[in-house]
């Protein structure tokens, strides 16, 4: 494998991904095919996007569907899905795989399941970046540990040797995170990187990405249901509802939303300092899902 | 119900004194004491580890107290179950927290339902069971399915009128809701507070949530690394007014992300 090519210097408003009406469909029961993503469109440059939305709405789908994860009875269909002007959708398998963890990462959501129980921190980080890189053992080794301590983790050198069972929901976080940015990837997927999280833990975890995202100018989508904690983290933010975006906001401007949904969804959430039983209910209404 | 009813049909509250649970040598729960009145709703706050859900586990039998005591109290003139007891088993119920690990995946409602009344030989279970899911607001048309058949806020409505058939006055509530949508979340609570009033429940909610606890209880507690940090009144916490840093921070935390935080 030659060396990976560096990438080209991109101008900050060139898109590092572009999504154009990207729709995803599984078999059913019924002989058809249900969509779970239908014709989704985004462009992303080197920006913090968050997707929100409930179980069910497509945006784990959306995430996947762009780094090729899809489950293999799954249709994926764009009339555009480029990532630096490279056609995923046209890919063979091996340049797919060589993207994947290369030049497109992803952090999921739950450390537990996520990582591989029988191989220790250190040997997992160090498998990612052998796949896309060659180099010694020992190389591989420091990069590991100093990946280890970019996102914050005090002793490197003793976490390195532990299995993921030994560490703290948090730890393990952080550790798949360095796996992930390890590569230097362009764009980033982060699927729930927090939802398992301490809410002081997700904060610090999220402060480790934020830095991370700023130093490298990568491009970040940032997937989760938790609305007032994207809305607090990301540039801007497509709210999903039934496969489809119903509306886009800036970070800023979640007060103003104008969709139903998303100021049902902000609205049913109980604050500190608001006394209000019962708590208003989202009421879907059948034409959202349109 | 009537002949259950009567023999319970005054309210009962929970007290706890200087409970202290420990694993091998690891303390979850150091020394925490606390008074539930008859019909109050008590919230516990904490982070992953604090011991939060071990309280719980050790007011129902779940977990090995290493000393202190938890007895019922209330205004009956007989004596109030001791625990341990079937008895008392039958007046504390818990709800736990992930739907789709707490409900036997093999077992129909029905089937899930008819348990806890065979267990304590309690009669009319067809009339009880549908009288159950009456009240959690899913109707009859749920009552021969699977749990994987069902979505998180239904399986969490069966677990929910699986603690209630049984009539028990105080329900242990471990963070019901954190696996649930937003839209999801406020329905339960909202089935929670209903029922609660109803019945006149006695309710110890643990939750990592301080905005949740804070809707659900009148009076609180913070723990941490097994250790009580503050006990304050949710009106209180509604107002900032906290002495202890730790609970301060977690409130600044459940605002959300901020750089100028973090970067601290």
């Amino acid at each position: 494998m030659t060396a990976r090519p560096r990438r080209t210097l991109a101008s900050a408003a060139e898109p590092v991904l572009v999504v154009d009406d990207l729709r995803v469909s599984f078999p059913n029961r019924d002989g058809g095919r249900t969509e779970a993503v239908r014709g989704v469109s985004f462009a992303l440059g080197r920006e913090r996007l968050g997707i929100v939305g409930e179980s069910g709405s497509g945006k784990s789908q959306t995430g996947r569907a762009i780094l090729g994860l899809t489950a293999p009875e799954g249709l994926v269909t764009a009339n555009r899905l480029e990532f630096n002007g490279v056609d995923l959708l046209r890919c063979t398998p091996r340049q797919r795989r060589e993207l994947r963890g290369g030049r497109i990462a992803m952090v999921l959501q739950d450390p537990k399941f996520s990582l591989n129980p029988v191989m220790t921190i250190g040997e997992q980080v160090v498998e990612t970046l052998r796949a896309h890189t060659r180099m010694s053992s020992s190389q591989a080794r420091s990069k590991a540990l100093a990946a280890l301590e970019a996102v914050q983790i005090d002793q490197p050198e003793r976490v390195y040797k532990l299995y993921p069972h030994e560490v703290s929901g948090g730890m393990g976080q952080r550790a798949m995170i360095a796996m992930m940015l390890i590569a230097d990837p362009d764009l980033l997927i982060a699927d729930e990187p927090t939802s398992a999280l301490d809410v002081t833990v997700q904060l610090q975890v999220l402060a480790i990405l934020d830095a991370l995202v700023i130093q490298r100018g990568m491009g970040l989508i940032f997937i989760s249901h938790d609305l007032r904690l994207v809305s607090t983290f990301c540039d801007r933010i497509l709210v999903m509802y039934a496969g489809r975006v119903v509306e886009e906001v800036s970070a800023g401007g979640l007060a103003d939303a104008k969709h139903p949904y998303t100021r049902g969804l902000l609205n049913c959430l109980p604050k500190l300092a608001d006394d209000r039983h019962p708590l208003p209910t989202l009421d879907r209404q059948p034409e959202w899902a349109l | 119900m009537s002949e259950l009813g009567a023999k319970h049909a005054e309210q009962v509250g929970i007290e706890v004194k200087h409970l202290r649970v420990s694993y091998d040598g690891f303390v979850a729960v150091a020394d925490t004491s606390l008074r539930v009145g008859a019909g109050e709703s008590f919230g516990i706050v904490g982070e992953s580890g604090s011991g939060k859900s071990t309280v719980l586990r050790a007011i129902c039998g779940l977990a090995p107290m290493q000393s202190g005591t938890v007895q019922l109290v209330g205004s009956a003139t007989s004596p109030l179950p001791l625990p341990g007891s079937k008895s008392f088993r039958r007046l504390v119920q818990m709800v736990f927290q992930d739907p789709y690990g707490s409900l036997h995946p093999r077992q129909t409602v029905d089937r899930i339902l008819a348990e806890p009344l065979a267990i304590h030989h309690i009669g009319d279970a067809e009339l009880r069971i549908e009288r159950a899911l009456d009240e959690v607001g899913l109707g009859t048309g749920f009552r021969f399915r699977y749990p994987h058949q069902l979505s998180g806020g239904q399986r969490q409505r069966i677990a929910i009128a699986r603690a209630l058939i049984l009539e028990p006055q105080i329900l242990l509530l471990d963070e019901p809701t954190s696996a649930l949508d937003a839209s999801v979340q406020a329905e339960v609570l909202n089935l929670l507070e209903d029922l609660r009033r109803k019945r006149g429940l006695t309710f110890i909610m643990v939750s990592h949530d301080l905005a949740v606890v804070t809707h659900m209880c009148e009076r609180l507690m913070v723990m941490q690394r097994g250790q009580t940090v503050e006990l304050l009144s949710a009106a209180d916490l509604a107002a900032s007014r906290v002495r202890q840093q730790y609970t301060r921070n977690l409130m600044l935390a459940s605002t959300g992300f901020s750089r100028a935080v973090s970067n601290t």
